[in-house]
C-alpha cells in the first residue's frame, strides 16, 4: 500500500491556462444517468457487501429496481424536454436485462460508458486478468448493444485497484470520472498512453445528495441551480465542467421530479452553456488544452509525487 | 491478490430479471390501469400499528423504532405507545374529517391486546391488514421455512380471531422478506403484498402457490423516511407529498393510465401534536384535488384486475 495514489499532479485553482469552451461557452454542462442493475444474490467481495439486509434484500433491491420500471422513463423525458442528452454510467449487464432502457438512450444519441458488468459486483481484490476480463467485457457488451466504442469509465460501485487508471489507457478510453480532486479536467499520470480525469460529482450527485446529506427534493434542486451559478461565473476566468450524475430510483421519485425539472430548465436557459456529452467535453479538451495544461502543470513540479 | 473464479461469472446475466416473481415491466407502456369513476390518482394511506416487546430482537437487525436503551428502555416503550393510544385516534379522526380509507397495517400483538382498536378501526370503514406478530416477528433470509410458516400463520390467525375477517393483505416488518416468503404468504390464501418499493402501481408476481400481487407501498415517502431519517420538516413533508401528487395527476392525464400515490403514517411520528396540523393539512388538500381516490388496499388492487 501507498500513501498516496500517484495519479495526478498539484495543480491550484489560479493562473491556469484558459479554457473556452466551443462557441464561447463558460461552461461545459453534461447530465451522466447512471442506468444499473443490482442482483439480487450476488456473490460476496470480500471487501463489501452488497446489500445491508440479508438476501433479498427487498427494499434495496426494489428500490433500485424502481429506476428501471418507473424512474428511468420521468427522468429521460425531463431531460427530452430541455434537449439534454446523457452521458450514461451504465452497468453493462442492463444490455442484456433490460434492452428497453438501454436502447432508449441509443435513440436519443445517448453517450455510453461502463460503470461495471453489475453495480453489486466490485473491483476490490480483482488481479490484473480478472479487471482485464470486466473491461474487455464491458468493451464487447457495449458495442454489441450499442454501436459505441466506450471512450470512459467510472468503476462499478466506485470500486478501484492501484491498476484501474493503467488498464483504462492501455485500452484507449479517454476519460475516467473516478476522481474528485478538480472542476476542470487534468491530465491522468498513467504509465503509456493518454488519460484525462473528467469532472463528475460526489457533492452534488443525487445519492449524496438524497442518502448522504438528506436534502429535501427542493434543497437539492437549489443545490444544482447554485452549483452552477458558482461555476458559470468562474467560467469569466476559465471554463469549468460540470457534471450531474443522477439514480432515476433517486431522482426519478414523484417528490423529486419536478424541483429537479425546474433546476435543468434554469441551468439550460442561460447563454454561453455547452450542453453536451462527456466523450465531447474529453474530445475538445484533447484538441485543445490537454498540451497546454500538461505544460502548466511542470509549474508545479516537487509538489506532488 | 484475486477473486474466487466464480466472481466474474454471472448465470442470470439474460433478458428479464434476475428472479422469476415478476417480469420486468415499463410503467409507461404497459396496459393502462384505470381507477373508478375516472379518477386518476389512488390514494393509499398506510397507518403502522407496532407492537415493540421491551426485549427487542436485534438479529439479524432491529426492526425501525424498536428499542435502543439498555433493558428497561422504558422511554422508546412508552413513546411508541403514544402513536398507539393518542398519535393513532389522531389519525382515525383526521381520516373521517377528510373523507380518507386507510390500510391499516396492524401487529397482531396489537388487535390481541388492544381489540378496542381494531373495532374502531373497523368502525372507521378502513381495511386491516396483516403486519407480522410484533415488531420482533421479522422475516429474513436464511429464517427456517417453518419459522416463517407459523409466524405467518399466527399474526393471520390472531389477527381473525379479533377482526373477524382474514386479512387480504401483508406487509411484512422493514419491509423484508426471505427468498420464500411470496411463497408463503400465497399459501395461507394473503392476496397482496406492501413490501416491494419498485413501481407507482400494483402488479402481478408468480409464486409457487398461486396468484399474489403487489402493492407497493413508496418507502421513500413514508413519514420516517422524509421526518426522521431525514431530519425534514412536517411543512416540508408536506410540500413535498404535494410535488408527488402533482406530478402523478398530471402523468396520469398524459399517459391516460392511473397512478398511486402511498403514504405510509407513524403514529408516534406524523401523530404528534407539533406535526399532525401539517398531515391534517395536507389530508384536507388531498381529498379535495379533483382526480385523487381515496381507496384501500383490497379496493386498488380489485380495481388493477389483480383479485
Amino acid at each position: 500500500m501507498d500513501s498516496e495514489p500517484h495519479l495526478y499532479d498539484f495543480w491550484p485553482y489560479r493562473d491556469r491556462p484558459k479554457i473556452t469552451w466551443p462557441n464561447g461557452a463558460k461552461i461545459a454542462f453534461w447530465v451522466a444517468p447512471n442506468l444499473e442493475y443490482y442482483e439480487l444474490d450476488p456473490p460476496a467481495n470480500p471487501s463489501r457487501k452488497s446489500w445491508p439486509k440479508p438476501h433479498p434484500d427487498v427494499v434495496g433491491y426494489g428500490h433500485r429496481d424502481y429506476a428501471n420500471r418507473v424512474g428511468h422513463w420521468r427522468m429521460m423525458e425531463v431531460m427530452d424536454k430541455y434537449n439534454v442528452r446523457g452521458s450514461v454510467s451504465l452497468s453493462v449487464a442492463l444490455c442484456q436485462h433490460i434492452p428497453d432502457v438501454v436502447q432508449s438512450g441509443v435513440a436519443r444519441d445517448w453517450e455510453f460508458f461502463s460503470h461495471g458488468i453489475y453495480n453489486t459486483r466490485y473491483s476490490y481484490g480483482m488481479d490484473e486478468a480478472q479487471e482485464r476480463a470486466i473491461i474487455e467485457d464491458s468493451i464487447k457488451t457495449v458495442q454489441d448493444a450499442t454501436g459505441q466504442r466506450i471512450k470512459g469509465w467510472l468503476a462499478p460501485a466506485l470500486t478501484h485497484t492501484v491498476r484501474t487508471m493503467d488498464l483504462l489507457a492501455q485500452y484507449d478510453f479517454r476519460y475516467t470520472c473516478d476522481l474528485f480532486q478538480d472542476d476542470q479536467p487534468q491530465p491522468v499520470k498513467v504509465k503509456s498512453g493518454k488519460l484525462i480525469s473528467m469532472p463528475y460529482s460526489l457533492e452534488i450527485n443525487d445519492h449524496y445528495g438524497f442518502f448522504v446529506y438528506n436534502m429535501s427534493p427542493r434543497a437539492y434542486a437549489d443545490a444544482l441551480m447554485r452549483q452552477f451559478d458558482r461555476l458559470y461565473a468562474e467560467g469569466e476566468t476559465s471554463g469549468a465542467v460540470m457534471c450531474i450524475p443522477l439514480h432515476s430510483y433517486l431522482i426519478g421519485q414523484p417528490h423529486r421530479i419536478g424541483p429537479f425539472d425546474e433546476a435543468l430548465k434554469y441551468i439550460t436557459s442561460h447563454d454561453d452553456v455547452w450542453v453536451t456529452t462527456a466523450a465531447e467535453i474529453a474530445d475538445y479538451y484533447y484538441e485543445h488544452y490537454y498540451d497546454a495544461v500538461a505544460q502548466d502543470l511542470k509549474r508545479y513540479q516537487g509538489e506532488s509525487a | 491478490m484475486s477473486l474466487n473464479p466464480s466472481y466474474l461469472e454471472y448465470p442470470h446475466r439474460s433478458e428479464g430479471m434476475d428472479h422469476a416473481w415478476y417480469p420486468y415491466s415499463n410503467i409507461m407502456e404497459r396496459p393502462a390501469i384505470t381507477w373508478p369513476d375516472g379518477k386518476k390518482l389512488a390514494l393509499l394511506v398506510q397507518p403502522l400499528l407496532e407492537y415493540f416487546p421491551l426485549e427487542a430482537v436485534d438479529k439479524p437487525f432491529k426492526a425501525p423504532g424498536h428499542m435502543v436503551t439498555p433493558y428497561p428502555d422504558l422511554r422508546h416503550y412508552s413513546s411508541r405507545e403514544y402513536g398507539t393510544r393518542v398519535g393513532y385516534y389522531r389519525f382515525l379522526d383526521a381520516f373521517a374529517k377528510h373523507g380518507i380509507k386507510a390500510t391499516v397495517a396492524m401487529n397482531a400483538a396489537i388487535a390481541s391486546r388492544y381489540p378496542s382498536i381494531a373495532k374502531d378501526t373497523i368502525a372507521g370503514g378502513h381495511e386491516i391488514i396483516a403486519h407480522s406478530t410484533d415488531m420482533n416477528g421479522l422475516q429474513y433470509g436464511g429464517m427456517s421455512e417453518d419459522d416463517e410458516r407459523a409466524l405467518i400463520a399466527d399474526a393471520l390467525t390472531d389477527l381473525e380471531a379479533v377482526t373477524g375477517s382474514k386479512p387480504a393483505g401483508w406487509r411484512s416488518v422493514a419491509q423484508t422478506h426471505s427468498f420464500g416468503t411470496l411463497d408463503l404468504l400465497a399459501e395461507h390464501g394473503v392476496r397482496y403484498t406492501c413490501d416491494w418499493v419498485n413501481d407507482d402501481l400494483p402488479y402481478a408476481m408468480n409464486t409457487k402457490s398461486g396468484p399474489l400481487a403487489a402493492l407497493p407501498v413508496n418507502h421513500e415517502l413514508s413519514d420516517r423516511q422524509i421526518l426522521v431519517v431525514c431530519q425534514q420538516s412536517a411543512e416540508s413533508y408536506v410540500e413535498q407529498i404535494k410535488d408527488a401528487a402533482l406530478w402523478l395527476l398530471e402523468e396520469a392525464d398524459k399517459t391516460g393510465a392511473g397512478r398511486m400515490l402511498t403514504l405510509t403514517l407513524t403514529p408516534y411520528i406524523a401523530g404528534l401534536p407539533y406535526r399532525i396540523d401539517a398531515l391534517e393539512g395536507l389530508l384536507d388538500w388531498l381529498s379535495a384535488q379533483d382526480g385523487v381516490w381515496s381507496a384501500t388496499g383490497s379496493e386498488i388492487v380489485k380495481a388493477a384486475g389483480l383479485s
